[in-house]
């Protein structure tokens, strides 16, 4: 039972039940959607870029607890983040939810309420759809699949 | 003989289990059912001292592996009310048979024009390979529409027929519905057009007394894995004469008569469609599964998941927020739900940590998830092992899935 409430931590039951950012930011100028085939699940990300940097994202879609909680704490963790800087963010937070370990010396934030997540390795895909489709977006892709 | 769920259940050692430290309440049985002892030794015992090659082996082994596989084949013949063992094909499953109707049939004798008719409630397995027979001869297909209780409407069918129906193709038992479609009824308004029936009965087979003849259909297609059986091993139906009238599906050994580089001629049925070397230990479970249930007996069957399907409903409608889809009069009993303010699939993973197994997702049926608006259902099906205990620990568990979304 401490597994499930690892899983569901209030962070995010509480992201799941008011998600942030949701819907296009002002001016976005990238945008990709997320499937998994799986459950039906289906997420879009949209972002503006200026240059490098990632000035705002915003997500639309509609998802399981994990998967919503996980795009909304996305948007907020990306924000003002270089391109790198995401895609680093995006390998840590996969090494998160399969293996429940980060780097050494590396802090995800908010974002490790999903460490309970690698307990539940069906659970895995929920909670990276929303950075595939983010990382597909930013790759200029309009459409990612989980499978 | 009294119908004995605790007993039966002593027969499938998977159910003697502890799942997250709970008795393992298996509520997933419409996506494959577990095995009683017997199908699992009947397996065993094919490849421990009967196996080996089928047909023409002059051996000892070959001739009794050869026997197993009649066998079977005449025992499923019988179980479904079969004229003629000819008339059982094996296939790998359900949609092996549906896709080997659709090419041998479909592409011999549709052609532009001509129209298929399914409904709205049908697996992916029975709309996919006909929207792929409709690609390759430029047929039409038309979708009959249900009701909001998940039934079949006859009257939009009946209107959807025309001249130009070819076949129709429906499931006996819907998957998410548990809905029962008349086919008798069905069957009457097809050969009034002229049209062949093909029915998916992969959900009815092991719910309900199925007889081919009575139903009266041309085709019925079925799983072994869901009737108890093995997975890989599944059946085809048809009578004789439309089977013969048949061009093969696959090419190979075991299909045919004689083969020469100027001309090859097939074999008669059932060979003809059972190229290559068949799942004979499969079928042999599959025959050992039929003469379990045929031992229970499928009227018993069917009453104990009607009377359990009856304790199941009313039990879910006492819990706060939950909308069953599905409530068409004289259902199987198939629950798909969803809980207001949960995704289906949290709920999947709260009951598992129950240790109730349920499915959550569009039931390889996206169509009919549409047609009611939402992305996923989580779905309790109950099969001849379960209690009213499996259903007590989905209504716990349900009521543990609000604790945690509070």
């Amino acid at each position: 039972m401490s597994e499930l409430r690892e899983l569901y931590q209030s962070v995010i039951l509480d992201h799941n039940r008011s998600p942030r950012n949701r819907g296009e930011p002002d001016g976005a100028n990238r945008r990709a959607e997320g499937h998994n085939p799986l459950c039906g699940d289906h997420v879009i990300v949209s972002a503006r870029v200026s240059g490098d940097r990632i000035e705002a994202v915003g997500f639309d879609g509609r998802g399981c607890a994990i998967s919503t909680a996980s795009a909304s704490l996305m948007t907020e963790a990306v924000r003002g983040r270089s391109q790198a800087e995401v895609k680093q963010l995006f390998e840590d937070f996969r090494r998160l939810v399969t293996s429940g370990e980060t780097r050494p010396a590396c802090s995800l934030g908010k974002l490790e309420v999903f460490a309970g997540v690698h307990e539940f390795p069906l659970r895995v895909k929920c909670a990276t759809l929303c950075w595939h489709a983010l990382r597909a977006a930013l790759e200029g892709g309009e459409s990612v699949s989980t499978e | 003989m009294s119908f004995d769920a605790e007993r039966i259940r002593r027969d499938f050692p998977v159910l003697q289990q502890s799942v997250h430290g709970k008795p393992l309440a298996f509520l997933d049985t419409a996506a494959s059912a577990q095995k009683p002892q017997c199908v699992i030794d009947a397996v065993s015992e094919m490849y421990s001292r009967d196996y080996a090659n089928v047909h023409r082996g002059v051996y000892e082994l070959s001739l009794r592996a050869t026997r197993a596989l009649d066998d079977a084949r005449e025992r499923i013949a019988r179980f479904l009310g079969a004229a003629d063992p000819r008339e059982i094909v094996f296939v790998r499953n359900a949609t092996e048979a549906i896709n080997l109707v659709a090419r041998s049939l479909g592409d011999s004798r549709f052609g532009p024009g001509d129209e298929i008719v399914l409904s709205e409630m049908e697996h992916h397995s029975n709309i996919v390979p006909w929207q792929m027979l409709c690609e390759r001869r430029g047929c039409v297909l038309r979708v009959a529409p249900i009701d909001d209780r998940g039934a079949l409407r006859l009257d939009a069918f009946e209107a959807l027929l025309s001249p130009r129906t070819r076949l129709v193709a429906l499931s006996h038992v819907s998957n998410v519905l548990g809905t029962v479609n008349p086919i008798d009824r069905i069957v009457a308004l097809c050969r009034a057009r002229g049209a062949l029936l093909c029915v998916d009965g992969a959900q009815a087979a092991p719910h309900l007394p199925v007889d081919v003849q009575s139903l009266g259909c041309d085709f019925y297609a079925l799983s072994g894995h869901k009737l108890y059986g093995p997975s890989g091993i599944g059946v085809l139906w048809a009578r004789a004469e439309l089977l013969e009238s048949m061009p093969p599906f696959l090419g190979g050994g075991g299909m045919i008569a004689s083969v020469h580089f100027e001309k090859t001629t097939y074999a008669g049925i059932p060979a003809r469609f059972e190229a290559g070397t068949p799942d004979i230990a499969g079928a042999v479970g599959l025959g050992a599964a039929v003469a379990y249930v045929e031992r229970i007996g499928m009227d018993a069957v069917a009453r104990h998941e009607h009377a359990l399907g009856e304790y199941a409903a009313q039990a879910l409608a006492n819990v706060p927020g939950l909308r069953v889809f599905g409530t068409a009069p004289g259902k199987a009993a198939v629950y798909s739900f969803e809980l207001e303010g949960v995704h289906p699939h949290d709920v999947g993973t709260i009951l598992d940590a129950e240790g109730v197994a349920v499915r959550a997702g569009h039931h390889c049926a996206q169509p009919l998830m549409e047609r009611f608006g939402v992305p996923a259902m989580v779905r309790a099906s109950l099969a001849l092992y379960n209690t009213r205990a499996d259903v007590d620990a989905l209504v716990r568990g349900l009521a543990r899935v609000r604790e945690v979304f509070a």
